[in-house]
């Protein structure tokens, strides 16, 4: 249908995607894409972490299949089988992480993946090299070595290689995240001379102030859906504070189609109490590569719910981690009934009622070959009932796993089927058996909904309503706004590690954290 | 139909075709274990023919003098002492995810502190009280030995197989140093320590000349393996080995319980040593180096890391090495050929082990 249809418009699409799908076990990573890149423009694709976006990209490069839809590539529709095909069809990708080889010099970098049985034609490769920088106004060290260029040189030495291939379309993945602003300011206008000559770029990113400082056309994608898009003639009909509201207004606003959007009724926690959790002034150093936390204050009082929003990636791991004691805090005091936690071990924090649901459910929470009955009891091994004088009991340990494969109803072929078989909802299950056991006083949820189905979803969701209303007290850690604004007292906002705004969840909290997220004053 | 329709009320129906499965898993397991090792001796066949040597004669001769001959069968059970506790002090570290290559620097010392100290020992002590102090002697001093690697792995991250292998090459020459320096036996010529009274060795298993440490090695790999599989201390050294920051998570003491992996893995490595000398060599003599730690590891893996598959394997290992000791004085095979053995085995399995893996994945897709 597409080449007939109408010719004028798809005949400008020099790559298309319709209705692609992707599923990965247990998460539909991409739901029905539409896309269309166009010569001349970058098209920028805004999401959060998990929103699909490296998925897409994946596709793109040759990297995975879809499993439903098809990529159309000048109006044809192409199976893209490997990197090397995407190549071919003239597409180059930047990854988020350079691939660059950095004990070689950049003309080696250049000349790899040439003919093996040839040498390198290193004069040829100067003379295009030069061609082609020069018509961008960029200088590149041939002979120096990557590991002495910086990121945003190493960057340039990658966006070059993919020219040098005759790319008709760029992909640049994450590719501002590891440059330093003047980095980006640059990146972003070599973006602007290579579509005025022709090309194409997709331009993938989940900073707001870059796409609409360096985009054409938005497309907004949020958990796997593209949830709108800002064509290039409506994108300069807006001025910049129109595009930022309504493109908040896209990843942030109300979705039809969440049934689970009962509010919460609000003013049930009782002021009078004595906070559970008590947190001053925690700080984490930051390393080459993360953000740290600065100063961070908040409490929570028994049968509260407060939730940190906040765009992925601005410490809300290291918040949770320092709160858990599995990184080491550079200062502040975590009080947990009181008393100062901050010098204790992971397993002491555990054993007076703090607990910690990891969101790396594979990577930390278990252990993927150990059997589903080992893995309740991950955080209580040696401990009693369950081991006896350093025993291993096994009719206990099934006997309560039994019990609580029953009351969270985990769907398990059976108790000794090793954890990583199951759904991530399934799995989900197993950790929320383990952090609500006996004792708990506080629990913090690390995006304990990421990448699960709408069932399971909702299932965890009531878990934590009614984990407060036993009276603990709850932090939950969501990059879900509409997930936070349904179960939570009070939302606290986290931004560069620290947090910027705390809103009671009453009417305009939608538009105040929203706001605060995205750098504005509430 | 995902795995999660399979439901509680379904259960009992999956209980029954379990048994069947575990069946054909053990099949599976056995064939996938047995086949390689017919695979490896065919083509080890092939290369003695191709040397000039006929491989049956060679075989049926190893089977001989390893197997089926009164003395080798003897010598066989008795090479197996210090193997038994060299693959129970691999199979804690393996386990744990922790690649002790160490083995015959740690090995070494342990065989030179105990040759040291039991002559002297059996002097001033009863026998049995000698042994024992030998055995902690070289057990402590081995697990020290292993402290460097330990505390690198454990606080710097270091890779503990190159920091081991570089350990062994320097725990070799310095057992060689002490034998030659510090402990030599002024009453002989040859570098050598001073020698145990055969009658003041571990005591022999009946009327043969099967040493008890045999039994000693079976305690000690049948202890480790229940250790690791039944109780929570090898439950935690299992979640580090599996998944380390698993571990992290769940709040166990990660670099705690790697320096203790460490100084046990080695200090059985040490006691492997021990056990040789107090019950069979005697002495240690310079430039006297086994090699039993390498030789170990393709059985320890050929076990999956299972105590008592290791003990079956370290019989096969032992066989081969006797057998193969004898026909290299008689059929001009040198020695290291039970190693080149060994090692094709080794790379038959894990092709075996890799076409397995893909015709799994491409019968479920």
């Amino acid at each position: 249908m597409s080449s007939r249809a109408s010719p004028s418009a798809e005949a400008r699409d020099i790559v298309a995607l319709e209705g692609v799908t992707k599923r990965f076990p247990g998460i539909v990573a991409n739901d029905a894409i539409d896309l269309s890149i166009r010569p001349g423009e970058v098209h920028v694709l805004l999401g959060e972490n998990g929103a699909g976006k490296s998925t897409l990209i994946g596709m793109l490069s040759g990297l995975q299949q879809p499993d439903e839809g098809r990529i159309l590539v000048d109006g044809r529709p192409v199976p893209i089988t490997s990197p090397r095909h995407a190549l071919a069809l003239g597409i180059g990708t930047v990854f988020q992480h350079m691939m660059l080889v950095p004990t070689l010099t950049v003309a080696e970098n250049l000349a790899l993946g040439g003919p093996w049985w040839q040498r390198p034609r290193t004069g040829e490769l100067e003379a295009h090299v030069a061609e082609i920088t020069r018509s961008l106004g960029i200088s590149v060290k041939l002979q120096a070595r990557v590991a002495e260029l910086s990121l945003g040189e190493q960057q340039q030495v990658e966006i070059l290689r993919a020219l040098l291939r005759n790319s008709r379309l760029l992909i640049l993945d994450e590719s501002t995240s590891m440059l330093t602003p003047k980095g980006i300011d640059e990146l972003g206008a070599l973006m602007r001379r290579l579509v005025e000559k022709g090309l194409a770029i997709v331009f993938i990113t989940h900073k707001l102030k870059e796409a609409v400082a360096f985009g054409d056309r938005i497309s907004v994608l949020k958990l796997g859906r593209k949830v709108g898009e800002i064509p290039p003639e409506r994108f300069r009909s807006l001025g910049e504070e129109e595009i930022i509201a309504e493109i908040v207004a896209l990843m942030f606003g109300r979705q039809n189609d969440e049934s689970d959007t009962k509010e919460r009724p609000v003013g049930a926690t009782r002021t009078g109490i004595a906070p559970s959790l008590q947190v001053t002034d925690l700080t984490v150093a930051a390393t080459d590569n993360e953000p740290g936390l600065s100063s961070i204050s908040f409490d929570i009082r028994p049968g509260e719910i407060l939730g940190i929003a906040g765009i992925d990636g601005n410490g809300q791991k290291q918040l949770a981690e320092a709160l858990a004691g599995q990184r080491v805090a550079a200062g502040g005091s975590i009080r947990l009934e009181g008393t100062d936690v901050a010098a204790l071990s992971v397993g002491e924090r555990r054993r007076r009622g703090l607990r910690y649901l990891t969101d790396d459910r594979l990577g930390e929470g278990t252990v993927g070959t150990f059997p589903v009955s080992i893995n309740f009891f991950l955080k209580q091994v040696g401990q009693a009932p369950l081991w006896r004088g350093g025993l291993e009991r096994r009719g206990e340990i099934d006997k309560r796993a039994a019990d609580l494969v029953r009351e969270y109803d985990v769907r398990t072929p059976s108790l000794r089927t090793p954890i990583a078989r199951l759904s991530g909802g399934n799995i989900q299950k197993v950790l929320l058996a383990r952090e609500l056991a006996e004792g708990a006083k506080v629990v913090i949820f690390n995006k304990p909904t990421y990448g699960l189905d709408l069932a399971n979803t909702l299932a965890s969701r009531q878990r934590i309503r009614d984990t407060a209303a036993r009276g603990l007290a709850v932090l939950l850690i969501s990059t879900d706004l509409e997930e936070l604004l349904s179960m939570c007292d009070r939302i606290a906002v986290i931004a560069d590690g620290a947090l910027v705004g705390t809103v009671d969840n009453v009417d305009d909290a939608r538009t105040k954290v929203g706001r605060l997220m995205i750098g504005l004053a509430a | 139909m995902s795995i999660d329709g399979a439901s509680t009320a379904s259960a009992t129906a999956l209980d029954a075709t379990s048994a069947a499965a575990n069946r054909r898993d053990v099949l599976h397991r056995l064939l996938m274990t047995l086949g390689p090792i017919v695979v490896a001796l065919v083509i080890a066949g092939c290369i003695l023919l191709a040397v000039g040597v006929d491989p049956l004669a060679y075989y049926g001769y190893v089977l001989e003098r390893g197997l089926l001959s009164m003395l080798g069968i003897q010598q066989t059970l008795t090479r197996m002492a210090p193997l038994l506790f060299l693959a129970a002090g691999l199979i804690v570290a393996f386990r744990a995810g922790m690649w002790n290559l160490g083995g015959d620097g740690q090995f070494l010392l342990g065989a030179v502190t105990s040759a040291a100290s039991a002559p002297v020992l059996v002097e001033i002590m009863p026998v049995w009280l000698a042994w024992i102090c030998a055995f902690v002697i070289a057990t402590v001093v081995a697990a020290a030995w292993s402290l460097v690697p330990a505390l690198l792995r454990a606080y710097h991250g270091v890779n503990e197989i190159v920091t081991t292998l570089m350990m062994t090459f320097l725990g070799t020459s310095l057992a060689n140093v002490l034998v030659k320096l510090i402990f030599r036996d002024p009453g002989t010529t040859v570098p050598q320590t001073r020698t145990l009274p055969v009658e003041e060795r571990l005591p022999r298993l009946f009327d043969t000349t099967v040493t008890s440490g045999l039994l000693l090695g079976i305690a000690a790999i049948v202890i480790v393996h229940l250790v690791m599989t039944r109780t929570a201390f090898g439950l935690k050294l299992r979640i580090v080995g599996a998944n380390p920051r698993a571990a992290v998570h769940a709040g166990l003491s990660v670099p705690g319980l790697t320096i203790a992996v460490f100084a046990i893995s080695a200090g059985l490595v040490g006691l492997a040593g021990a056990v040789d000398v107090v019950g069979v060599q005697g002495n240690v003599r310079a430039d006297w180096n086994p090699a039993y730690g390498l030789a170990v590891i393709p059985a320890v893996f050929l076990a999956r890391m299972n105590g008592f598959a290791a003990i079956g394997f370290v019989f096969l290992l032992s066989v081969l090495s006797i057998g193969g000791e004898s026909a290299a004085r008689r059929m001009g095979v040198p020695n290291h050929f039970t190693l080149v053995l060994i090692a094709i085995v080794l790379i038959v399995l894990a092709i075996a082990e890799y076409v397995d893996h893909r015709y799994n994945q491409s019968r479920k897709a």
